[in-house]
């Protein structure tokens, strides 16, 4: 494993998206940041630039209109990146399932690498997905890597 | 040489939790107008409680905010208990109040923390979403959830809050209030904060009561309004002072806020000494007929619900109206004029809420 790859498992920075939630989530994902979980002594930092994120956390439903921002956003982030789906929108459109406008979980829009169910998961559920993800996108990396050799 | 340039503010942006875009338009670096572009998390909540059971319709009204999902379901209950004529208890009446005030008291704490992240105040957010944990707590503790609390049902509450619970809630809220004492503090006096706040995003009283403003956005400009005044729940035992400011700037606006969650904190005190010992919940019999209308008082501003019933399981229309859409017009009347830096701090301090809005 290279310099660079050990540094990106150690420092995840994460980007948050609400692709149609309903704040629930999201406010969970902000505790994680706070003093009483603080995610960043594990060097998570929440990053509003895509470019800057290894980590993709998406909160809520996809609708029709927020699908293509989700699908932009995913595009800017560098490789090795990940994908987390937080809560039971995100997993299946939840309670919002049969509407109208709801195109279904995130995994109808882009390939999800971890579900972190529940309605609103409690932030310790959120620190394991994040920690799971980066596992997933080590695993991928290596893979890569030997396919190359 | 000023130049015209267009910005696109969002959907995706550090200040916002939530995605709603503003297309600026700048003169140099002043804000000369401001289009808001919605739709990004509109997901048919009317619509959906069209389809679904009467009774099953509190989970999908909870689940269209989640920072005040208890204030929706009590909304909604409220509309159909009055359809049902079902008289709540006394005690669930109460039990409504202080889960309310609770999450009135979170939605503040939550916003003054993102309000301080907004003009980059950092460790201010951290301070208060520190003290918002301990809400949280309470949350889980008496209702064994912490955002979603699923604690109100037609007919009264769901769970009942033991002795226990209501002492080690009141000790929690003793240091609560000795937290938010000195981070209310800071963001009231400190230079720096004033320096951003104080006469940014002006909105007078006549234009915003013509925008149809509500809630701290409305009282920031000194207009005394406020839905529990109208006495539902157990408001009107426990009466309510609407906190009115006049300077209808972002200041009051954080002013009012503070004020209120001292509000919050002296109605939970009051509302847990004078809490009578009745059932907790009715059972509701029948089905729900006629047409109504429910208004509760979110941390937002007023919150309104239409329910039309027809007798059967299923709702002919519900229609919800939130305080944050009633706040979009003003907020696009506040910003023109106004720097593009302080663009954030104003787009915050009328506490968007945008799934609300869009539900």
């Amino acid at each position: 494993m290279g310099l660079i790859d050990i540094a990106r498992s150690k420092s995840p920075w994460i980007l948050h998206f609400d692709a149609g939630a309903c704040n629930g989530c999201d406010i969970e994902l902000l505790a994680c940041l706070t003093p009483v979980y603080d995610v960043e002594r594990f060097g998570i930092i929440n990053i509003g630039n895509p470019k800057h994120a290894d980590v993709l956390l998406v909160t809520g439903t996809v609708n029709k209109r927020s699908a293509r921002v989700l699908r932009n956003l995913y595009d800017q982030m560098p490789e090795p990146k990940a994908v987390v789906a937080i809560g039971a929108c995100a997993l299946s459109g939840g309670v919002f399932h049969q509407c109208y406008n709801i195109l279904g979980g995130v995994d109808s829009v882009l390939p999800v690498d971890v579900y972190v169910p529940g309605c609103a998961p409690k932030p310790e559920a959120i620190i394991e997905g994040v920690v799971m993800a980066l596992g997933k996108m080590q695993e991928r990396e290596h893979a890569r890597k030997r396919g190359a050799a | 040489m000023a130049q015209r340039t267009v910005i696109p503010f969002g959907p995706q942006h550090p200040v916002l939790p939530e995605p709603i875009q503003l297309k600026l338009t700048l003169k140099d670096e002043i804000v000369e107008e401001a289009l808001p572009h919605i739709g990004y998390v509109h997901r048919g909540v009317e619509k959906a409680a069209e389809r679904m059971d009467y009774t099953q319709n509190v989970f999908l009204v909870e689940r269209i905010c989640g920072i005040c999902s208890f204030i929706h379901a009590l909304c909604y209950c409220q509309g159909l208990e009055r359809l049902m004529g079902l008289e709540v208890p006394r005690r669930a009446a109460y039990l409504r109040v202080i889960w309310s005030e609770l999450h009135r008291l979170q939605s503040h704490h939550l916003w003054l923390g993102l309000y301080a992240d907004a003009f980059g105040f950092e460790s201010l957010f951290m301070e208060f979403w520190r003290s918002r944990e301990m809400l949280m707590d309470i949350f889980e503790k008496t209702a064994g959830s912490r955002v979603i609390i699923s604690a109100c049902c037609i007919g009264g509450v769901r769970r009942d809050i033991s002795d226990q619970h209501l002492q080690e809630t009141l000790e929690t809220l003793k240091m609560l209030e000795a937290a938010f004492d000195k981070s209310s503090e800071v963001m009231l006096n400190d230079y720096t904060v004033k320096k951003r706040t104080v006469g940014k995003g002006i909105l007078p009283a006549d234009k915003a009561i013509l925008l149809g403003a509500a809630g701290p956005v409305l009282r920031a400009s000194g207009v005394e309004q406020d839905a529990r005044q109208t006495g539902f729940a157990a408001y009107d035992e426990l009466r309510v002072e609407p906190v009115v400011e006049t300077a209808g700037d972002c200041y009051a606006r954080a002013k009012v806020r503070i004020r209120e969650c001292r509000q919050s904190l002296d109605l939970v005190r009051r509302a847990i000494a004078g809490l009578p010992d009745t059932d907790i919940a009715v059972r509701p019999k029948g089905r729900p007929n006629g047409r109504t209308i429910s208004r509760v008082e979110q941390p937002r501003g007023e919150l309104l619900y239409f329910l039309a019933a027809n007798g059967t399981q299923k709702l002919d229309r519900l229609r919800v109206r939130t305080p944050t859409f009633a706040n979009v017009a003003p907020l696009v009347h506040m910003l023109p004029g106004c720097e593009v830096a302080d663009v954030p701090v104003i787009v915050l301090s009328i506490d968007p809420c945008i799934s609300c809005t869009e539900r």
